[in-house]
């Protein structure tokens, strides 16, 4: 795990096409009280995001990553609970990938909020 | 406004953040009539790309998101709660190990429920920017 990822707490749970990053509720990921910072939610998101493009990018032989933008929609507070995020790599091409991710507490189908990413590949 | 906590990031901060912004090192700078500006010093526990030493993206992100929040404040006088409803950031460049980043936000319009925010992010020279950002906010109660 990256320092960043260490300083967000975040656990890893392989998946067949993505990992899901597990990030339990504490002090250094809190914003106004009771609640997840949204840069807390945002940098878990990216990591999310990240982990799936790194494991698509290695079924094709590797790749540096590069990220180009990110745009987080915030849609429910992040509350004292576990929090999970997991990316899919819509399209991955020879240079740019596009990359949603989305991170939630109960049900991943209703998420607290989701992203979309662009990266620049280099092969 | 009368009905709103007068808003003097000095007192609110005392120039340091708790919980995450905390964490991540965060310091008050300066903020104006709609802007405000935070400071962000390198640290090894910031870091995406251990090879590089470059931070991640996340902390600059997290950042902005305060940096914007307090432009809010700073435009209305006053404290009011409110939620990132979006926020897009680009990346021009990676930031430089070592470098403080200095986060910038403008607030440049309000209606009744939404902020509309704007800024950019630096690591030493202003006109060399590290990151480009856009986003909004909304007051639950309304902002007036």
């Amino acid at each position: 795990m990256i320092p960043y990822g260490e300083l967000l707490g975040l656990e890893i749970e392989p998946g067949e096409t993505a990992p899901t990053l597990v990030m339990p509720f504490a002090t250094d990921v809190i914003g106004r009280p009771g609640f997840l910072h949204g840069g807390a939610i945002g940098g878990l998101l990216e990591v999310a995001a990240i982990g799936a493009l790194k494991q698509a990018l290695e079924a094709e032989g590797g790749g540096r990553i590069k990220p180009i933008n990110l745009t987080v929609d915030y849609m429910r507070g992040g509350r004292d609970k576990v929090t999970r995020a997991r990316g899919t790599v819509t399209r991955l091409g020879s240079r740019v990938a596009n990359v949603e991710a989305i991170a939630w507490q109960d049900e991943p189908d209703r998420p607290i909020a989701a992203a979309r990413m662009n990266y620049l590949i280099v092969r | 406004m009368t009905d709103s906590p007068r808003f003097d990031p000095r007192k609110w901060f005392g120039g340091r953040f708790g919980g995450h912004g905390g964490r991540l090192g965060m310091a008050f700078q300066d903020c104006g009539a709609d802007w405000s500006e935070l400071a962000l010093p390198y640290a090894e526990a910031l870091v995406g790309d251990p090879a590089s030493g470059v931070i991640a993206s996340g902390p600059i992100l997290a950042l902005m998101d305060v940096a914007a929040s307090i432009a809010v404040w700073s435009k209305l006088e006053a404290f009011k709660a409110h939620a990132t409803l979006d926020l897009r950031i680009d990346y021009l460049r990676p930031a430089r190990p070592g470098q403080t980043v200095i986060g910038r936000a403008e607030c440049y319009r309000i209606t009744r429920s939404i902020a509309f925010v704007r800024g950019q992010a630096h690591d030493g020279d202003p006109d060399d920017p590290i990151a480009h950002v856009a986003g909004t906010f909304m007051a639950v109660e309304g902002y007036r």
